[in-house]
C-alpha cells in the first residue's frame, strides 16, 4: 500500500517536514464503542462482528444476506452485514442487536414487546426481525399492516404473526 | 431410527435419580454420572462448568434454581416446557429458575454407551410425553428432600409442612427459602420408593402461560448457537460438495485457494462405504480450512474444482411421472398394503356415486435458518463437540465410530438449535467435522453456507396420491381406496423393505375406522435423490390429499363440506384402529366445530370470501384448521386462519399456542410457494430466492389458536399445527376461485388454472 512515507524527499531541501504517518485500519463505531479494524478491510461486517469481535447476535443468513438474519443499522439505516465490507464503514455508526438494550440492561421497548408477545421460534432469525422492525418504527412510528408486510425477514418456525403483534405493541407503547 | 428409539426407552428404565451435595451448599438431584458434581471440573476449553453436572435440578444456597434440559430445543420450546414440568413438582419460584442445556448424558457401561438422561430427542413430538413419564420425579424428589430438611430443623413432621413458590411453609406461617435448606437437604437419604408426583389440583405452573424462558437472552443476541461457539485454535471449515452423492473429484487445483491469507489447508472427504445414510458424509466434498470464516469463504471461491458425475442422472419431472404412472397402473403391485378393512372391490359394485382425484406434491427441503455446522475438538483420550442436533445419541454414535473413543470420553454439547424440522436427526455434518479435525489435528468449526445447505439435504420425496371413493344413495362413503406413491425416507438406512412405508403413510390416518371398506396401498419408487425425515412426517402430505379429497366428495354431493365431514365422522365414540390406537370421534368433532364456530362457518355459502376446513389426528392428538381466503384479481389473500388443537393436558398454553401458530404458518408458507426440483440429479434451489419461504405479506395477519383443555397425559405438539393448514387453505381457494388445487405449490398451480 502506497502512503506518504514512500514518496522520496525532494533533494536539496533539508528541512522537509515528514508527513504524519497515515493511521492503518478502519475506524468505526459499533454500539457506541470505537473500534479499529486492522485486518483485511474487505472482510464483510458480518464476519468482523462475529469472528473478530465475537458479537454473534448478528447471524449468518446466506451468500448475499437474503433471509434477513444478518441485518444491522448503519448510521440508522437498515443494512445487510453480509454485503458490507468493513472498509466502507469508516467513520460510520453500526448498531447490532447487542446494542439495543440500555446500558443498565433495560430492554429496548421493541425487545420487550418481542418478549411479551413471545415472538420467538428457534430464535435464530429474531435479531434480524428486531433490527428490521426497529428500522420500520424509525420510519413509521405507527406502522400499518401494509407497512409491516414490507419486512424482508424469513422465518421457518412461523413467528410472523407474533412479530406483527410485537411491532404493534411497541408502536402503541411509544404512542402512549 | 425406530430401533434406536426403542433401545433408548429400554435403557431409560435403568436410570435412577441420585442426590448430590454440590459445592457451596447446593442440592443437586440428578443422575450418577461419570463427571459428578463434586469432581473437579474437567479442563474444558469451552467454559460453562454447569455442563458437567449431570443434574436435572440444582438449588443453590442463594435460592436460585437451575434446571437441566435434556432434550435439544430447536425452537420447540423444550427449555421452557420441560423446566416447568420439573419446577411445578418442586414448587419452585419461577422467577428464580434458569435453565441450562444438559448436552448428551452418556456413561461407560463396559465399553457400551448407557444413556443416563433417558429421552434426548427433539422434534418427534415426544419430548413432553417422555418428560411427563419420568422427569416429574426429579422435581418431586427435590421437594421431598427440602421438606424433610425443614421438618428436622423445625422438629415438626413433614406432613404438616407445605411448599410454595420456592419456600417451605411451617404450620405457623414461617417461610424457609429453599436456598437455606439446600445444604441440609443434600445430606438426607432419599426414600426407597419414588416420590409420587402431585395431583393435578396442586399444579401451580402446569397449565399456566409462560413465554420462552430464554427470551431475554435471545432478544439481546446473547444466546449462543453452535455456530456462535468459538474454540481456541480452531480452524473454520467451509465446503464445496459434489452435486452427486456417488460422484467424485475430476480435477482440483488449490493454488489460488492456498494463496489466500488465512487459508491453512484444503482437505478432501467422502462418504464411507457401507455406512447408512445420515451417519457418514453425504457427498464427496472439498473443505477449505482457514483461520477465520471470511478467509475460508474466499478460499473456497478460488478453488478450481470440477466434479465427475455419478452413475445416476435423474430429473424431478421424470420422478413425478413415474409416481403418476404407478398409481394409475391397475396391474402395479404395491410395496405395502398399509390397511385393508372390509372388501373394497365387492362393496364398490353397489355404489350410487363414484369420486376420483389425484394429488401431486413436490419434493421439499428442510431449510433450517441456522445452517449445518459443528464444532469439534479431539484429543488423544477425549472429544468435545458442540452440535446443533435433534438427536445427540445418534451424533454420539457417529463420533464414536470415527474416533474409536470410549463412551464417556465423548462429550456432546447441544446449545439452542436454529431450527431442526427433521434435518438434524441426520449427522452427516458431524461426520465431516470429525474427519476434518482428524485430518488437520486441530479443532475445527465446520459451517455450511446456504447453497450447500439447500443442495445437500435429505429431502422429502414428492408424492402422488390417487383416491377413489364409492358412495351409496344415502351419501354414506362405502369404499375408500388410496394409492400413494413416493420414495421412502427410510431407504438406505438399514430399515427392512417391509417397513419402508412407515415414513410415508400412517395406517391409522383418516378416514380409517370411519369407512367400512378402506384400502391403503403404498407404491415404492426408486430415486437417486437422498431422503430423510421431514417436519410432520407423513401427516403433511397425506392430510393435504385426504382432506382435499373429502372436500371433493362434498362438492360432488353439492353440500357443505363441514356437513359431509360430520356425517363421515358420525356419533361421538371410541373406534379401535388396531396397534393399540383409538380414534376418539368426539374429540375430532369438537376441534372441527370449534374452528367452524370461530370462523363463522354458517356464512360458508354466502360469503364472497372462501372458507375452507380440514381435520386430522396424530398419535392421540386432534387438530382442525379453518381458513378464510379472498381473491383480488389473481392475488390470493389469507384473511383469517383458525386452528384448534386437543393434546390432552396443556403444559404451557403460551408455548403450545406458539408451536401451533408457527406450524400453521410454516405449512401455509410451504404449500403456497415451496418446491425442490432437480435436473441431472442436481438440485436447482441454491438460495432463499429459489426457495422462498413466505413473506410477511403472503401470510395472514393473525393466527387464531384454540386450545382444548384436557386432563389426559399430554401428547407432543411440535408439528401438530402442520397437517391441516394446507388442505384448509386449498379448500378455501376452491370456494373463492372454483380452482381445485391438486398440485402443490399452490400459488403456481392456482395461477396456472385461473
Amino acid at each position: 500500500m502506497a502512503n506518504a512515507q514512500d514518496q522520496m524527499p525532494t533533494p536539496g531541501t533539508s528541512n522537509t517536514v515528514v508527513p504524519e504517518k497515515v493511521r492503518e485500519g478502519v475506524d468505526l463505531e459499533i454500539n457506541g464503542k470505537s473500534y479499529r479494524h486492522t485486518g483485511d478491510d474487505q472482510m464483510p461486517l458480518l464476519w468482523y462482528l462475529r469472528d473478530v469481535l465475537r458479537l454473534t447476535g448478528t447471524k449468518y443468513s446466506g451468500e448475499h444476506g437474503e433471509g434477513g438474519y444478518d441485518l444491522v443499522l448503519v448510521d440508522g439505516k437498515l443494512a445487510s452485514a453480509t454485503s458490507l465490507p468493513v472498509v466502507k464503514l469508516s467513520g460510520k455508526k453500526v448498531t447490532t442487536v447487542e446494542g439495543l438494550a440500555a446500558a443498565d440492561g433495560k430492554l429496548h421497548p421493541l425487545q420487550q414487546a418481542f418478549v411479551d408477545e413471545d415472538a420467538i421460534g428457534c430464535g435464530y432469525c429474531t435479531p434480524g426481525w428486531l433490527m428490521a422492525s426497529l428500522d420500520l418504527l424509525n420510519r413509521h412510528p405507527q406502522p400499518s399492516d401494509n407497512d409491516i408486510d414490507q419486512l424482508p425477514n424469513l422465518c421457518r418456525c412461523g413467528c410472523q404473526t407474533r412479530v406483527r403483534l410485537a411491532i404493534k405493541r411497541a408502536a402503541k407503547g411509544a404512542q402512549a | 431410527m425406530s430401533d434406536a428409539h426403542e433401545s433408548t426407552m429400554q435403557l431409560s428404565r435403568r436410570h435412577f435419580l441420585k442426590v448430590l451435595a454440590g459445592t457451596a451448599g447446593a442440592l443437586i438431584v440428578g443422575i450418577p454420572f461419570a463427571e459428578a458434581a463434586d469432581a473437579p471440573v474437567p479442563p474444558s476449553m469451552l467454559g460453562d462448568t454447569l455442563y458437567g453436572l449431570g443434574a436435572y435440578v440444582r438449588i443453590d444456597a442463594d435460592g436460585n434454581v437451575v434446571i437441566g434440559i435434556r432434550d435439544p430445543d430447536t425452537g420447540t420450546g423444550t427449555s421452557t416446557s420441560l423446566a416447568r414440568i420439573i419446577a411445578d413438582e418442586l414448587d419452585a419460584d419461577w422467577t428464580r429458575v434458569s435453565v441450562v442445556p444438559l448436552g448428551l448424558g452418556v456413561d461407560d457401561d463396559n465399553g457400551k454407551p448407557r444413556w443416563v438422561y433417558g429421552h434426548q430427542t427433539s422434534g418427534l413430538g415426544d419430548s413432553i410425553p417422555a418428560a411427563w413419564a419420568d422427569l416429574r420425579g426429579a422435581g418431586a424428589l427435590a421437594r421431598w428432600l427440602l421438606m424433610q430438611a425443614a421438618a428436622r430443623r423445625l422438629g415438626v413432621p413433614a406432613d404438616r409442612l407445605r411448599c410454595e413458590e420456592g419456600s417451605v411453609v411451617a404450620p405457623d406461617g414461617r417461610r424457609f427459602g429453599y436456598g437455606s435448606l439446600a445444604d441440609a437437604a443434600a445430606k438426607i437419604q432419599p426414600p426407597d420408593a419414588p416420590v409420587q408426583p402431585k395431583t393435578p389440583d396442586h399444579y401451580t405452573l402446569i397449565g399456566q402461560p409462560a413465554g420462552d424462558i430464554n427470551a431475554r437472552a435471545i432478544v439481546t443476541g446473547q444466546t449462543d448457537y453452535a455456530l456462535d461457539t468459538y474454540v481456541a485454535g480452531a480452524l473454520v471449515a467451509v465446503l464445496s460438495h459434489c452435486p452427486w452423492p456417488d460422484g467424485s473429484v475430476d480435477s482440483l487445483d488449490t493454488t489460488d485457494t492456498l494463496a489466500v491469507k488465512g487459508v491453512v489447508k484444503v482437505v478432501q472427504i467422502k462418504p464411507e462405504a457401507g455406512v447408512p445414510l445420515g451417519q457418514t458424509v453425504r457427498s464427496p466434498a472439498v473443505a477449505v480450512l482457514a483461520e477465520n470464516t471470511w478467509a475460508a469463504l474466499q478460499g473456497r471461491a478460488k478453488l478450481k474444482l470440477h466434479w465427475k458425475a455419478g452413475a445416476q442422472s435423474e430429473n424431478s419431472a421424470w420422478f413425478e411421472q413415474q409416481a403418476a404412472d404407478v398409481v394409475n397402473d391397475k396391474n402395479a403391485q404395491p410395496a405395502a398394503r398399509v390397511r385393508n378393512d372390509g372388501d373394497v372391490d365387492s362393496a364398490a359394485k353397489k355404489a350410487a356415486r363414484r369420486v376420483e382425484a389425484t394429488y401431486v406434491q413436490p419434493w421439499l427441503a428442510h431449510a433450517t435458518p441456522e445452517p449445518m455446522n459443528c464444532v469439534v475438538k479431539i484429543d488423544k483420550d477425549r472429544a468435545v463437540l458442540v452440535v446443533p442436533t435433534q438427536a445427540p445419541q445418534q451424533a454420539w454414535s457417529v463420533v464414536q465410530r470415527l474416533t474409536g473413543l470410549s463412551p464417556a470420553q465423548i462429550e456432546i454439547r447441544v446449545p439452542r438449535v436454529g431450527g431442526g424440522y427433521g434435518r438434524r436427526l441426520d449427522h452427516d455434518y458431524v461426520a465431516e467435522a470429525v474427519m476434518l479435525a482428524k485430518a488437520v489435528e486441530r479443532p475445527v468449526k465446520l459451517m455450511w453456507t446456504r447453497d450447500e445447505d439447500l443442495t445437500q439435504d435429505y429431502y422429502r420425496s414428492a408424492t402422488v396420491h390417487k383416491f377413489s371413493a364409492a358412495l351409496d344413495g344415502k351419501r354414506q362413503i362405502l369404499t375408500w381406496n388410496q394409492r400413494m406413491a413416493s420414495a421412502s425416507a427410510l431407504a438406505q438406512r438399514g430399515v427392512p423393505d417391509n417397513r419402508l412405508w412407515t415414513s410415508e403413510v400412517d395406517a391409522h390416518q383418516l378416514p380409517a375406522g370411519l369407512v367400512p371398506n378402506l384400502r391403503s396401498d403404498w407404491y415404492s419408487l426408486p430415486s437417486a435423490m437422498l431422503r430423510g425425515p421431514s417436519r410432520g412426517t407423513s401427516h403433511v402430505s397425506n392430510a393435504f390429499a385426504v382432506e382435499s379429497f373429502v372436500d371433493e366428495i362434498a362438492h360432488s354431493l353439492k353440500e357443505d363440506p363441514l356437513v359431509t365431514r360430520l356425517r363421515l365422522i358420525g356419533e361421538p365414540r371410541m373406534i379401535p384402529l388396531g396397534d393399540g390406537r383409538t380414534l376418539d370421534t368426539g374429540r375430532l368433532i369438537n376441534v372441527l366445530k370449534l374452528v367452524a364456530d370461530r370462523i363463522e362457518w354458517k356464512n360458508w355459502l354466502r360469503t364472497v370470501n372462501g372458507l375452507g376446513i380440514a381435520c386430522w389426528h396424530v398419535d392421540g392428538a386432534y387438530v382442525a384448521h379453518a381458513v378464510e381466503a379472498s381473491l383480488q384479481g389473481d392475488k390470493l389473500n389469507i384473511e383469517r386462519v383458525v386452528c384448534a388443537v386437543d393434546v390432552g393436558r396443556v403444559v404451557n398454553p403460551t408455548g403450545l399456542e406458539g408451536q401451533v401458530a408457527g406450524a400453521t404458518l410454516d405449512a401455509l408458507s410451504t404449500a403456497l410457494n415451496l418446491s425442490v426440483s432437480y435436473k441431472d440429479s442436481q438440485i436447482q434451489q441454491h438460495s432463499w430466492k429459489d426457495y422462498p419461504l413466505a413473506s410477511m405479506a403472503q401470510l395472514p395477519d393473525t393466527t387464531d389458536v384454540i386450545l382444548v383443555p384436557g386432563d389426559r397425559t399430554p401428547t407432543g405438539a411440535s408439528f401438530l399445527g402442520m397437517p391441516t393448514a394446507a388442505p384448509a387453505l386449498a379448500n378455501a381457494v376452491f370456494r373463492v376461485s372454483a380452482v381445485r388445487v391438486r398440485r402443490l405449490p399452490l400459488l403456481k398451480e392456482m395461477l396456472r388454472m385461473l
